[in-house]
């Protein structure tokens, strides 16, 4: 089952790279890069045809561990100005009840207590980032991805306000000088705009797995299709009882926890 | 007419020579901002909006603010404000002119500004704002303007000028519902997202707006000779009261609301910004000032002979715009932001770099308001005479 699912991911992030580089090479010029999960066979997107989605298994998760955050910030230039003001992250650990501020904080066990649990852009399908963006420099693709443009970004902020996670990070100064070990894979960001996890849009387009899931030592993170009934990410949320943070706001998450 | 603006007496001079040194101030500051980035200012990851979207708030409602001279005037033939109207409306002017210059001061990119009109995104309340904020500047400033040059010609305004005047009513509270929408639509934001928002603004907006209104008229008094008379004073006082009282019940309910619901996300803003949130209190003096000056304010106004005596009426009046200027500026925005989405309570201070560009953009208004009124004062005491 496992290299069936495997296959799947492949047909549906790879297939995107023929069209990817038929749009780099102007041959398809009205599809852009943003659209690589399209078939070339087919006319049209199809909206909410794939959501990609991520369950965290939290109990799986080793403490002390910081791989899967490294990969991400490494693979993405995410700058380290080692100051809270300036902090630029997109994917870091919290405590039980920073990431879960609205569940039941009452008698929590203690090992749950102790977890560390991990906190990135939701990539929500009602997301209110977009709705307040002015310009659609943040804005949602037709796979569920919530993706930026940096090149449109004002700078504005109502992004950061709008998202009630903190998924969000603004660039308070040039992040250039902060980038000690620069990969030439991913583009660097100017002062003056928002960034966030991009649930790896540049690796999914030559079908791979997000570097966090790929960097994980415990198989702790899932990534796959949610409209897919036979995905493993949809399996394993069927088999367990998994958590989204806040849902009560409506936002429709597509990271889940299992706890 | 604007000629006029150019011949003054020497204290004229002085403080626009004043003005013009605050604002070469506030530009190189914001020169450093442009260069180093907003990490010059206070702000930070979690608290994302500061000083400059706390100005920006409190000054739209100092514009639709006009609308308490305006209508009555326009609409209810209310004489005594025949003097007063123009000065709420330029006063609105350059209201919104600040207004809009921080909200650029604010943005990481100000050189991508128009993408805000080349992408227009109807979804996003900022694009509604920008449109209803450039819309009611345009229709103050060119309305006032073509009234004062019809009075100084002695002839009756062109047809299309009092429709125009007519349709700023409404748009005053477009433009700061407008506003108040920008975060009342936010979830996860509970100190905002509240339906009372909007009424609040506007109540406070006009209680602040018209007290800043008698306070500018009596020093136009002082420095000109220039008299809106005392009967429009209190009239505008007494509007300032219901208005300021009308602001303070709204703020109760939300007391109300929050503790008695007892809802945890629904009162810890209100519990940061009052009393203190574990053990952090950065803001609790500040907003008990702001709370105790503005209802002190409004008892002193509540007296009709407190009212009438100017004294009392200036120091009430300046009670009531700092009392709102707090609440607004920065219990409102800050308070939004605390706790973090994460539970985070973080502290802010404005940088001494944000507090010059902040006092910049003030000086840029302050100047367009000065010359506005020297050009009114020349007309009105010509016909005066
Ligand atoms: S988590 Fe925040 S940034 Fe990510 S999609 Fe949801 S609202 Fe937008
Ligand atoms: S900061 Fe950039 S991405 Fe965020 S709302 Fe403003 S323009 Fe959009």
């Amino acid at each position: 089952m496992m290299n069936e699912q495997r296959r799947e991911f492949i047909k549906k992030t790879a297939l995107g790279v023929l069209v990817g580089l038929g749009a780099a090479s102007g041959l398809v010029p009205a599809f852009s890069l943003e659209k690589t999960v399209l078939p070339v066979w087919d006319e049209k997107p199809v909206p909410g045809k794939i959501r990609w989605g991520m369950l965290i298994d939290t109990r799986k998760c080793k403490e002390g561990c910081q791989q899967c955050a490294a990969a991400c910030h490494h693979a993405h230039n995410v700058p380290d100005f080692r100051n809270k003001k300036d902090e630029i992250k997109w994917l870091w650990q919290n405590p039980y009840q920073k990431v879960f501020p609205t569940a039941s904080q009452q008698f929590v066990s203690k090992e749950i207590q102790d977890r560390s649990y991990l906190a990135l852009c939701n990539h929500c399908a009602e997301s209110p980032c977009t709705k307040a963006c002015p310009t659609e420099a943040t804005f949602k693709r037709w796979d569920g991805i919530v993706a930026m443009d940096y090149h449109r970004c004002i700078g504005c902020r109502f992004c950061m306000a709008a998202c009630p996670y903190g998924s969000r990070s603004f660039n308070w100064q040039d992040p250039r000088t902060a980038i000690h070990d620069p990969v030439t894979t991913y583009p660097t960001r100017e002062q003056g705009v928002v960034e966030k996890c991009n649930f790896c849009s540049d690796r999914l387009v030559k079908g791979q797995q997000p570097a966090c899931t790929e960097a994980c030592p415990e198989q702790a993170l899932t990534f796959g299709d949610l409209n897919d009934p036979r995905s493993d990410i949809r399996l394993l949320l069927e088999a367990n009882e998994t958590m989204q943070r806040k849902p009560e706001l409506g936002t429709k998450p597509s990271v889940f926890y299992i706890i | 007419m604007i000629e006029k603006a150019l011949k003054g007496n020497r204290s004229y001079w002085i403080w626009i020579a004043f003005l013009i040194a605050v604002i070469a101030n506030g530009l190189s500051a914001y020169d450093q901002q442009r260069w180093f980035g907003l990490t010059v200012t206070g702000m930070g990851r979690d608290i994302s909006w500061g000083l400059y979207i706390a100005q920006f708030t409190f000054l739209v409602g100092v514009a639709a603010s006009a609308v308490m001279v305006v209508l009555p005037y326009y609409l209810h033939h209310q004489k005594e404000f025949a003097k007063t109207v123009i000065i709420g409306e330029f006063m609105a002017v350059s209201a919104t002119l600040m207004s809009m210059l921080f909200i650029l001061a604010d943005m990481g990119r100000p050189d991508r500004l128009l993408n805000i009109m080349l992408y227009p995104s109807p979804h996003s309340m900022v694009f509604w704002d920008l449109l209803v904020l450039s819309g009611y500047l345009l229709m103050n400033l060119v309305s006032s303007w073509a009234m004062l040059g019809a009075e100084r010609k002695g002839v009756p305004p062109k047809a299309w000028v009092k429709p125009l005047i007519y349709l700023s009513i409404p748009w005053a509270f477009s433009v700061h519902t407008v506003t108040a929408f920008l975060y009342a639509g936010m979830p996860g934001r509970h100190l905002w997202l509240t339906a009372v928002l909007a009424p609040r603004f506007l109540a406070s907006a006009f209680a602040a707006g018209t007290a800043l209104l008698i306070l500018v008229s009596l020093i136009l008094k002082r420095t000109t000779g220039f008299d809106t008379g005392n009967e429009a004073r209190t009239k505008l006082a007494v509007l300032a009261t219901y208005t300021g009282l009308a602001n303070f019940f709204f703020l109760g309910t939300e007391f109300f609301t929050a503790f008695y619901s007892n809802v945890p996300a629904h009162k810890e803003s209100l519990q940061y910004l009052f009393f203190g949130l574990e053990g952090k209190c950065q803001f609790v003096p500040l907003m008990w000032f702001s709370l105790i000056s503005g209802v002190a304010s409004i008892i002193v106004l509540l007296v009709p002979a407190l009212r009438k005596s100017t004294p009392w009426l200036v120091g009430a009046c300046s009670a009531l715009v700092l009392s709102i200027w707090i609440d607004k500026g920065v219990g409102l925005i800050l308070g939004g932001f605390v706790p973090s989405p994460l539970q985070d309570i973080v502290q802010y201070t404005p940088t001494a770099t944000e507090i010059f560009v902040t006092l910049g953009i003030w000086g840029i208004g302050i100047l367009l308001l000065t010359l506005l009124l020297k050009v009114v004062v020349a007309v009105k005491m010509e016909k005066e005479q």
